[in-house]
């Protein structure tokens, strides 16, 4: 409380100095369920924030962080009420106001920002029509004065031709942009408090440390009071003045940031902290690799893949190449991480492999059979040895059939199992996965997000395959729950010595449990490492990107780290219209005039022993490139 | 919504031990008094001839258009016969032919529908296209066309209708269909190897099957309707077999005096078709009644 005071630097007319902006006492939210009983999903909170300062809500799903952030808007979801405490912001009573007063705070005084800025906007209407909106909705200016305000903010937001952006609708500019127009969206009629409810959560970490960039500039620059919702302690840290742990609607710690990361003092969140760094802990398991030499054919061999769709051009190749040029050789029990950003084509590289996705031009060959491109040339023993788990858990397991089935039927379709042998052998698979026998009879609606995965992972696993093809397997889940999957892959590989191609969009998964890593960008494999070079420099320029824009569990990190939007982008003229140009010629900053843009890269060795597509030699790579900063748990 | 979806869910498996003493019903009220009024109707479909106080073609008294009385529980026809005993003679040929039309149309429609939305493509686009032509001949003039050809027979009626209402349940079906065939746990059955008819009837029928039961119902009334309406143009069951759309029509110069004889027939299929719909929008699955 004393910090509070010690922090409140400017005080509104009429308040008692050194009162905190927002304080929250004894706060409980209930929600109504279906048979008429209420539940607690608030249970007792008490917090207070001092102006100026930011304060971080974090805790997994569930945990009531967006139920509370939304209470601030005096706000309940449908189903949901305040059912007590006591809110106030300013000299305002949030919990006594009725809904006339509510509306006229709610986009005045206190500002939202959500998740999903995609979801937030309306397409029909242009960006500045809704920047300024609630400005005018509220009386607070005139048009012209808010639309010169909403520019000064698209500048300080870093948004590119702040002048003339506000003219686009939502779908012409990207996530990232929108995410920061609606950061101006909220803060156009100043208000006392910003909640920012996972602000960065749906974008890429690229894109995602700009983002950061710019909140963190704008909130120092105007001083404004925000509270940060977010599930990802290491984003929190770069924003964030103080945290609160919250499990199951309860605050379990309070605390600064500094002393919450480096001396979490409850059990809770010393596990939260633990799980946020799974490299350590998975690392120690990826020894027993058979040698390879001894194998005849590597397990997997993916040679010259090119898939897309459109219409062919004379060449047969699809007019959109979704994949270009993929070579990859597994080797029996090893694991290939594939990591990329959104749109890089990772899930349809495993549903090449899959056969979901017929390809172009390119040969998938399995222990040095050619596996046919499309799902009705192979044979059943193929469909077994290869095995896919889905990214959505929710969405792979069929609501209609109960757990026991849907681990029966690989058994009996695969196998020919049947009775007591079937019976043993589904009591082993949940062994394997460490779930109950008692989820048999359940459906996948009754349980948990990670007991979910876990089942679709028992479902690969019951087909005895030889390759898994996990795509985004735990980004759906808590880190707690993540980590603890990973674990399992792990051990499963262990005991089972099973492959899997382990497609992901987080580096740090990736680099906890893969040998070899490929990055793909727009399709292309941009580079291929060792797991025994994993970490060393040089890098290829996209690569550096990605692994310098993963935010570090430290205070700071992003103020030192050159991250995306750093450095200015060489100049460059103009670019040759063939496919085979480099995709991330514009965004490098490492592009050369004359070369980058007109001559195709070659792929060549690194001396390390990966493999990389850039027409920059080592030692330039080497020179340009900023070392990484060194994360903890990771060992580079 | 997650979140409190979540943390619900946390409270439901602590409150388990208080859940198991107040187990939740499997149906609802509205479901039973569905359940009661088809119940009631399909039973007497089945033994309606055998008691009715009197032949269905008899004409008992002179006194045509009459009102309820000892004699005429329900009243009595423009050529004096009983209501009631023309009511429960017609009560079969109404539910028989309707049922056997709307299964016909919703089997057929949600077959090709799951087939349609699995191949997609070219496969997909004919026999949209193909359907969506049939829509659009209105199905009145249709029928009219099919009697006027063929001549009035129970089978013909029941292509009829069937054909007429095809399409409508293709079109709801495909919808589900093409949404169902995009979820993982589909994506994962052909990734899997199965095969095409397991995939349609295990895997995508179960999760659209209670919208296609709906439409069903829906789709029951209308060709209730329809049947009635035909019979009312006489172009449907020809008498001296009657249904109760031609029990509408043969006693409609009785309208202008509120006979009992057009009113209780028209009674009889809306209480049919309410009750058809009662039942299959509150019939719920085990699915639905454990959440």
């Amino acid at each position: 409380m004393q910090f509070d005071q010690f922090l409140g630097k400017t005080t509104a007319p009429g308040m008692p100095p050194g009162e905190p902006l927002v304080s929250v006492s004894g706060l409980c939210v209930n929600a109504r369920k279906d048979d008429g009983s209420s539940v607690e999903i608030v249970k007792d909170v008490n917090f207070t924030v001092a102006r100026g300062e930011v304060l971080a809500l974090i805790g997994e799903s569930g945990s009531g962080k967006t139920t509370i952030a939304l209470s601030l808007l005096g706000y309940a979801r449908a189903g949901c009420h305040i059912a007590g405490g006591r809110i106030r912001i300013g000299r305002c009573q949030i919990d006594q106001m009725d809904e006339k007063a509510l509306l006229a705070m709610r986009g005045h005084h206190v500002a939202y920002i959500a998740q999903s800025a995609a979801a937030a906007f309306n397409p029909a209407r242009t960006l500045m029509d809704q920047v300024i909106e609630s400005a005018l909705q509220h009386r607070v200016m005139d048009k012209a004065s808010a639309m010169r305000k909403a520019v000064d903010l698209f500048r300080a937001l870093a948004l590119p031709n702040p002048e003339h952006i506000g003219r686009r609708y939502p779908h012409q500019v990207s996530g990232g942009q929108l995410q920061r127009v609606m950061a101006a969206m909220a803060l156009i009629t100043d208000p006392e408090l910003v909640i920012l409810d996972e602000p960065t959560t749906a974008l890429d970490v690229t894109t995602q440390i700009e983002v950061l960039r710019a909140f963190k500039n704008v909130v120092k620059e105007l001083g404004t009071t925000a509270v940060y919702v977010s599930h990802d302690l290491a984003v929190v840290a770069q924003m964030a003045d103080r945290i609160i742990v919250l499990r199951d609607g309860a605050v379990r710690e309070t605390g600064q940031t500094g002393q919450v990361l480096h001396a979490p003092a409850d059990s809770y969140t010393q596990s939260l902290i633990a799980a946020a760094a799974p490299a350590s802990r998975v690392a120690q398991v990826r020894e027993i690799l058979p040698d390879p030499a001894l194998a005849k054919a590597p397990l997997l061999r993916i040679s010259g893949l090119i898939a897309g769709y459109g219409s062919p051009d004379r060449l047969g190749l699809p007019g959109v190449r979704i994949l270009d040029d993929i070579n990859l050789t597994m080797q029996r029990g090893s694991t290939v991480g594939i990591i990329g950003e959104s749109g890089s084509g990772k899930t349809t590289l495993a549903r090449a492999v899959a056969g979901m996705i017929a390809p172009a031009r390119g040969s998938i060959q399995l222990d040095g059979e050619n596996l046919s491109p499309s799902l009705e040339g192979r044979t059943r023993e193929q469909f077994r040895r290869v095995q896919i788990v889905f990214q959505n858990a929710d969405t792979a397991l069929n609501p209609a059939h109960t757990i026991g089935r849907i681990l029966n039927r690989p058994l009996s379709f695969y196998h020919g199992l049947k009775g007591e042998a079937m019976r043993r052998r589904t009591a082993e698979l949940l062994d394997l996965v460490r779930l109950p026998s008692s989820v048999l009879e359940r459906l996948p609606g009754e349980l948990s997000g990670g007991q979910k995965q876990r089942v679709n992972l028992a479902r690969a696993l019951a087909a005895k395959p030889d390759l898994i093809l996990c795509d985004e397997v735990t980004s759906a889940l808590d880190t707690v729950v993540a980590a603890a999957i990973l674990e399992l892959l792990a051990e499963l590989r262990r005991e089972l010595q099973v492959s899997y191609m382990f497609i992901s969009h987080d580096i740090s998964t990736v680099r906890a449990i893969c040998d070899d890593i490929v990055v793909l960008y727009a399709g292309r494999m941009v580079a291929n490492r060792p797991r025994e070079a994993m970490m060393a420099p040089p890098y290829h320029p996209y690569s550096h990107l990605l692994l310098s824009s993963v935010p570090a569990m430290q205070q700071g990190w992003l103020e030192q780290v050159s991250g995306a939007g750093q450095h200015k982008l060489p100049p460059i003229g103009p670019v040759e219209a063939s496919p085979d140009i480099c995709a991330f010629l514009p965004r490098c900053t490492m592009r050369v005039e004359g070369v980058c843009n007109t001559v195709p890269p070659r792929r060549r060795n690194m001396e390390h022993g990966g493999e990389i597509l850039c027409h920059r030699s080592d030692a330039d790579l080497q020179q340009y490139q900023s070392p990484l900063l060194p994360v903890d748990g990771v060992t580079v | 919504m997650k979140a409190l979806h979540d943390s619900a869910r946390a409270e439901a498996t602590t409150a388990a031990a208080s859940a198991a003493t107040k187990k939740p019903r499997r149906h609802s009220t509205m479901a039973w008094i569905g359940m009661g009024i088809v119940g009631f109707w399909l039973l007497m479909a089945i033994i309606g001839p055998t008691i009715s106080p009197y032949d269905a073609t008899a004409i008992v008294d002179v006194d045509v258009f009459s009102g309820m009385s000892r004699k005429f529980l329900l009243g009595s026809d423009y050529l004096g016969r009983d209501m009631l005993s023309r009511i429960l003679f017609g009560t079969r040929a109404t539910i028989g032919l309707a049922l056997a039309a709307t299964l016909l149309a919703s089997i057929i429609g949600t077959a090709i529908a799951l087939f349609a939305a699995f191949s997609g493509g070219w496969r997909d686009a004919v026999i949209s296209r193909a359907l969506d032509a049939l829509i659009s001949i209105p199905s009145k003039m249709f029928a009219l066309m099919m009697v006027a050809t063929f001549g009035s027979s129970m089978w013909l009626l029941v292509m009829t209708a069937a054909i007429t209402y095809m399409p409508g349940a293709y079109r709801i079906a495909r919808s589900l269909a093409v949404n169902v065939q995009a979820m993982e746990y589909v994506q994962a059955a052909r990734a899997r190897g199965e095969g095409v008819w397991y995939i349609m009837t295990m895997e995508m029928l179960p999760n659209m099957i209670r919208p296609v039961l709906a439409d069903f119902g829906l789709r029951f009334v209308y060709v209730v309707l329809l049947l009635s309406g035909l019979s009312f143009l006489s172009l449907g069951v020809q008498p001296p077999d009657a249904d109760w759309g031609s029990l509408v029509r043969e006693n409609i110069s009785g309208l202008g005096e509120g006979a009992l004889a057009v009113i209780m027939p028209a009674l009889a299929i809306a209480s049919l078709t309410i009750g058809v719909n009662l039942l299959i929008d509150n019939l719920r699955g085990k699915r639905a009644a454990k959440e």
